[in-house]
């Protein structure tokens, strides 16, 4: 992170049209998605900041409150983990939008696209042929070491040839303003129902801001999705019945299990609610048993199904597996995506994008070191002051280092767990988050905070990426990390129809 | 529908129904103690221990307080976090089974019971149950109107909505008889009650208005209040929406349009149980139930609703689900996809 402090930097001045809770706000040097380096307005919030401007700042309190009760009143909220009272929190929510111009929206979806079709072939390949790894392009120890390859699935043919239906890929900015994509989820990504949400939120606030200033609309995901799970429907099933199978009530994502299943009209179930007979999947109803044909599962390959991985899941299906390879259910997303989810994978993405389709990846990676090569664990080793380090397998800022933050014997820690195990760790640089103005309610102002994106697509008979996606907020001041049970909050993200 | 989320919808509709019936019951009690006799300890005993028993719970009470006061009697009909059946504890149970079907019901019902649950977990809501109880049980029955309504006019009447509907009249009948029969000691072990003087009327009043019985009684028997007419209001009024015959036959109805069984045939159990118990209170006299006597009466009612629910489980609900270790299933439900949910930074 470059020490900005000290740097000149500039205060946003725009044409005086400013609404108060903007003035004298700093860039500090960061890439600012709203301000100019000279602290002029970006042209495409100029019509948000013009309309923003007319509130008076009592209005705007009034508004956050409101929005704020809303969603405490809706319910949507997270658990807070071992805490015995049950506690319940909201996922702190800024007024502020994040915007997107048409034609750099236009570039990030080509590249979302691009992605998720080369994953998607690079996961056929390894499940049948595995020409990438004969070809050498990729060491083939790679991947038949990593965690969430499951060989019991190598020559099984998924439904529509589809492994990832869902993706949310994480985005964000450096210091030149450049997208980099910071890790693909291709398992079970979660956070769409708070972009649903939040546009809901701020449509009942600024009623009369979209049209005038042409925001794309996401309310179309969950139909979206629908059509990708009807798509992927077993052969000969004429109106298939599709179910979302949640892991329970007390899973933090629940809320959004719950908000999918109603968008889209289909039954939520539990594993406890499906039963297998003759390898044909049913659920328990007051009728008696009613067959079940694709199931949208938002619980781990690991837990699905107890007779064949782990034996002690309390929310898988038994069974499940055998009515899968039968073909007479489809799940999605398919079992085995995890692997393109391993950060050692990650690493390969751009060559996987080349070798399939013959193109540079338009969006490009984050520069990325890998412990297991030689020269990389040398460099990796030397600097880890400087790095980034994170395990190949985990997420939530789980078994991960951030160098330039940590202690001695953090980072010695590190060193040791990297030397004992390097195909489980990867590095890179610290990357200088873009920020975004972001109201802080200690000082009653907006400040830069820094920001990601996870845009959400949809791959069935035709790719869909929804326009718009979470933007999540580092609340505190400084922080790299925008977890929401670590301080971070939420930004609605309002994809232009123009670029201005 | 998914027989977990008819277990759920049914046990909605009744925690609901409970903590309702425990704030009227309260309500009314708190009042009358207001209408100003000096009471020493053994008499408010005797006033307070009858409506513990009347929640079911007066172990667990007399394990908890060593008296039984206005305060020590709200406090833990209203907020003790043992006390499952409490209005806290209730609201919370409704909301848990809420939040597992909010698929099933509208926005506008998941939004009030999420907010009288948050109402009831503010420190201010003890305070206000404290220093203005009318103020605070008002809040907690026009909440339980309120979600009705909203559930009459908002949810799809569909097989969900019945089982909500089968849920509500049975916890209701069950809790007017035990109201009524927080009188009990009143009651002679056989025969009909007697008459009562002025002050024994206003314990009688209060078990009608405990029921929001007050003013249909009066515009079906008079103003003045007879126990034995008072019993036979509460138990066999065919058209007074609280009497055990009323809520029984409402009871019965939907259980019949689950199935689609008519009303002279049943195909499971509690249809069966159902509709002999309807025909009971349809064909039964006050004289007959007087002269088994109104408390054996009353429990015999009891046990005979507790059947129904127990019936109507085994047919629409349990199908041998394996009994999970649910400390594990919790943990397990928590552990799913956290991962997803964070950002680590680059």
């Amino acid at each position: 992170m470059p020490s900005s402090a000290k740097s000149p930097c500039a205060t946003a001045s725009g044409s005086g049209l400013l609404p108060t809770v903007l003035n004298g706000y700093a860039t500090d040097n960061f890439f600012d998605e709203m301000f100019l380096p000279d602290g002029t307005l970006r042209p495409h919030y100029r019509k948000f900041v013009t309309k923003f401007g007319t509130i008076p700042k009592a209005e705007l309190d009034t508004k956050r409150k409101a929005v704020d009760a809303l969603f405490l009143r809706q319910g949507i909220t997270f658990n807070v983990y071992g805490d015995s009272q049950g506690t319940e929190r909201i996922f702190p929510f800024d007024l502020l939008p994040r915007i997107i111009p048409a034609a750099e929206w236009e570039k990030l979806e080509a590249g979302l696209i691009q992605r998720i079709t080369a994953l998607n072939l690079f996961l056929h390949d390894i499940y049948h042929e595995q020409r990438i790894l004969k070809d050498g392009v990729i060491p083939a120890y790679y991947v038949l070491s990593a965690k969430h390859f499951r060989r019991e699935f190598v020559n099984f043919r998924v439904p529509g040839d589809i492994y990832i239906h869902v993706c949310g890929t994480d985005l964000i900015r450096g210091a030149d303003g450049g997208y980099m994509v910071l890790e693909d989820n291709a398992r079970c990504p979660s956070g769409v129902s708070y972009m649903l949400e939040n546009r809901r939120a701020m449509r009942r606030t600024f009623p009369d801001f979209f049209e005038g200033v042409g925001v794309r609309s996401v309310s179309n995901y969950p139909a979206e999705l629908l059509n990708v799970l009807q798509h992927v429907a077993p052969a000969g099933v004429g109106d298939p019945t599709v179910v979302l199978l949640t892991p329970g009530s007390y899973n933090s994502a629940y809320f959004e299990h719950t908000y999918l299943a109603r968008q889209m009209g289909i039954e939520i179930v539990e594993g406890r609610d499906l039963v297998v007979r003759d390898q044909r999947v049913f659920m328990r109803t007051t009728k008696g048993q009613q067959p079940v044909h694709v199931i949208y599962r938002r619980i781990d390959d690991d837990f699905l199904d107890p007779t064949v991985f782990r034996s002690d899941s309390a929310l898988g299906v038994p069974g499940l597996i055998h009515a899968y390879r039968a073909g007479n259910v489809s799940l999605a997303n398919s079992i085995g995506t995890g692997l393109a989810d391993d950060k050692v994978m990650y690493y390969f993405v751009p060559r996987i994008i080349k070798y399939y389709l013959d193109q540079d990846p338009i969006i490009p990676n984050v520069p990325t070191y890998l412990a297991s090569e030689e020269k990389d664990c040398a460099y990796i080793l030397e600097n880890l002051d400087k790095l980034v380090v994170k395990a190949a397998n985990e997420a939530g800022g789980y078994g991960m280092l951030m160098g330039p933050h940590a202690s001695k014997a953090e980072r010695e820690d590190f060193r040791d767990r990297i030397v004992a195990d390097p195909r489980n760790y990867i590095a890179q640089p610290m990357i200088s988050l873009s920020r975004h103005p972001t109201f802080i309610e200690e000082t009653d102002h907006c400040e830069g905070r820094h920001i990601d994106l996870r845009p959400y697509i949809l791959y069935g008979n035709k790719t869909t990426v929804i326009p718009g996606g979470l933007t999540r907020v580092a609340l505190r001041r400084g922080s790299l990390v925008v977890n929401s049970s670590q301080g971070g909050g939420s930004k609605d993200t309002w994809v232009l129809y123009a670029d201005e | 529908m998914l027989s977990r989320v008819a277990n759920c919808l049914y046990w909605m509709s009744r925690y609901l129904e409970r903590a309702d019936n425990t704030a009227r019951l309260l309500d009314v009690n708190l009042q009358l103690l207001l209408d100003g006799r000096a009471l020493d300890e053994r008499a408010l005993a005797g006033h307070w221990i009858p409506i513990v028993q009347s929640a079911g719970d007066e172990t667990l009470f007399s394990a908890l307080y060593p008296r039984a006061t206005a305060e020590t009697v709200t406090e833990f009909l209203v907020f003790h976090p043992e006390n499952p059946n409490s209005i806290q504890g209730s609201i919370s149970q409704a909301r848990e089974n809420a939040r597992m079907v909010r698929d099933q019901i509208t926005g506008e019902v998941w939004e009030e019971i999420n907010r009288l649950y948050l109402f009831l977990r503010q420190p201010q809501a003890r305070a206000m149950a404290r220093s203005s109880a009318v103020e605070f049980f008002q809040e907690i029955k026009a909440s339980s109107l309120l979600l009705q309504g909203l559930t009459n006019a908002t949810v799809l009447h569909n097989e969900g909505w019945l089982f909500q509907q089968a849920g509500k009249y049975l916890e209701r009948a069950d809790k007017t008889s035990r109201i009524l029969d927080v009188r009990h000691t009143a009651f002679p072990a056989r025969g009909a009650p007697e008459p009562v003087s002025q002050a024994g009327a206003l314990e009688w009043a209060a078990v009608l208005r405990s029921c929001s019985a007050w003013d249909a009684y009066k515009s079906t028997h008079g103003s003045e209040v007879q126990p034995a007419l008072v019993a036979d209001f509460l138990l066999l009024s065919p058209d007074f929406p609280r009497s055990v015959r009323y809520c029984v036959q409402q009871l019965n109805h939907a259980l019949r349009r689950i199935s689609g069984v008519a009303e002279s045939s049943f195909s499971n159990d509690a249809e069966k149980l159902a509709g002999r118990l309807l025909a009971e209170l349809q064909f039964g006299t006050p004289a007959e139930i007087f002269d088994a006597g109104l408390h054996t009466s009353i429990d015999v009612l009891q046990s005979k609703l507790n059947d129904i629910g127990a019936a109507l489980f085994k047919a629409y609900i349990f199908q041998a689900f394996l009994i999970q270790d649910s400390e594990q299933l919790h943990q397990q439900e928590e552990q799913q996809q956290q991962a997803a949910s964070a950002l680590s930074p680059g």
